[in-house]
C-alpha cells in the first residue's frame, strides 16, 4: 500500500514551485490530488481546481465541491504564499496587506472551514507552509517573515483547538530552497545568497523535493502522533 | 422527517431540552449555557444533517431558534 493511498488531498498554490512538486509526489504517494492555483494549469494525475484562496466564497464552494465528489477531504496542504522581498523603509502597506491576506488570512479561512468538513468524517490533517525566517528572522524580509511567523503561531494554535476533532494541524519550515524564482533571485544577488548557502550545516540548498517528502510524511499516517509541529526542512540552517 | 424535525431534533439534543421549549424565546439570552462552544455544536449539527457549509457571519447569527431557521432559508432550507 502507498504512503497517501487514496487520501483526499487540496493542495493550493499548486500550480508551480514547492507546490506543483508536492502535488507530484502526493500523486506518486497515492493520494487522490485536487491542485488549486489561481489560473488554468495541469498536472498529469491531478484534478484542477482554480479559484482565489483569499475570495471566502470562491474557497468555500471549492472545498464544497470537492467534498461532493469525494465524499471527504483528509487532508489540505496551505501552500500559497506571496513571497516579497523589501528592506524596512521600503515596505508598503499595500503589499504588507496582501502579504497578510494570502499567507494568513486565506490560511486561517482555510483552516476554520475545511475542519468542519474533515470533522465530519473522524478528522483529518493540515498542513502549512512557514518558512525559516519566521523562526530565526532574515533582513530583509521583515514582511513575510512576519507573515510565517504569524503561519507558526496560527498552527500551533489550530493544533491544540482542533485535536479533540482528531484533525492534525503542522507546518514545514523551509530553508533557502533552489525554485525558478531562486534562481532568479541569485542573479540578483548572489554574493549574499552565497554566504547564507554557506551557513547551512548540510551544505546544500534544499529543493522542492525535500520539502515534498516532508509533506507527504506530515500527511501520511506514519506522523499520526505528531501535530503542532514545525518541521523544519532546511539542512540544519537554523542552529 | 421534515427539515422541522431535523432542527428540532438537534436543537434538543445540543440543549438537552424537549421540542416543546422551542421557540421564538428560546435564544442564547433566555437559554442557560447558551456559549460558544454549544452555538459551534450547534451548527456542527446542522451542517451535518443538511449537509451545508455555513458562512462564518451566519454562524454568528445563530443565536436564537428563530434565527437559525432564517439563516438556513437562505440556503434553500424550507421550514
Amino acid at each position: 500500500m502507498k504512503l497517501l493511498e487514496n487520501k483526499v488531498v487540496l493542495i493550493t498554490g499548486a500550480g508551480r514551485g514547492i507546490g506543483r512538486v508536492i502535488a507530484d509526489q502526493f500523486i506518486s504517494d497515492g493520494a487522490i490530488v485536487y491542485a488549486n492555483d489561481l489560473n488554468e494549469f495541469e498536472i498529469d494525475g491531478a484534478r484542477t481546481i482554480c479559484f482565489d484562496v483569499t475570495d471566502s466564497n470562491a474557497l468555500k464552494a471549492g472545498l464544497m465541491s470537492i467534498y461532493k465528489a469525494e465524499g471527504r477531504i483528509d487532508c489540505v496542504v496551505n501552500n500559497a504564499a506571496v513571497i516579497a522581498n523589501q528592506k524596512l523603509g521600503m515596505v508598503t502597506k499595500q503589499l504588507l496587506e496582501k502579504m497578510y491576506q494570502v499567507n494568513v488570512f486565506a490560511v486561517i479561512d482555510m483552516i476554520q472551514t475545511v475542519s468542519r468538513l474533515m470533522a465530519r468524517n473522524g478528522g483529518g490533517n493540515i498542513i502549512n507552509m512557514a518558512s525559516v525566517t519566521g523562526v530565526v528572522g532574515s533582513p530583509g524580509q521583515v514582511a513575510y517573515s512576519a507573515s510565517k511567523g504569524a503561519v507558526i503561531a496560527l498552527t500551533k494554535s489550530a493544533a491544540k483547538e482542533l485535536a479533540p476533532q482528531g484533525i492534525r494541524v503542522n507546518a514545514i519550515a523551509p530553508g533557502i530552497i533552489k525554485t525558478e524564482r531562486f534562481e532568479e533571485l541569485y542573479e540578483a544577488s548572489g554574493d549574499k545568497i552565497d554566504q547564507r548557502i554557506g551557513r547551512i550545516a548540510l551544505g546544500r540548498l534544499g529543493t522542492p523535493q525535500d520539502v515534498a517528502f516532508a509533506a507527504a510524511f506530515l500527511a501520511s499516517d506514519r506522523a499520526s502522533y505528531i501535530s503542532g509541529h514545525i518541521l523544519g526542512v532546511d539542512g540544519c540552517a537554523t542552529i | 422527517m421534515t427539515n422541522l424535525e431535523k432542527l428540532n431534533k438537534i436543537f434538543c439534543e445540543v440543549f438537552s431540552v424537549e421540542p416543546t421549549a422551542l421557540g421564538s424565546d428560546f435564544n442564547k439570552n433566555t437559554v442557560a449555557g447558551w456559549d460558544s462552544v454549544h452555538q459551534l455544536s450547534l451548527t456542527t449539527a446542522v451542517e451535518d444533517e443538511f449537509d451545508i457549509l455555513l458562512d462564518v457571519e451566519d454562524i454568528l447569527e445563530f443565536t436564537s431558534y428563530d434565527n437559525a431557521k432564517t439563516v438556513l432559508t437562505k440556503y434553500d432550507i424550507v421550514f
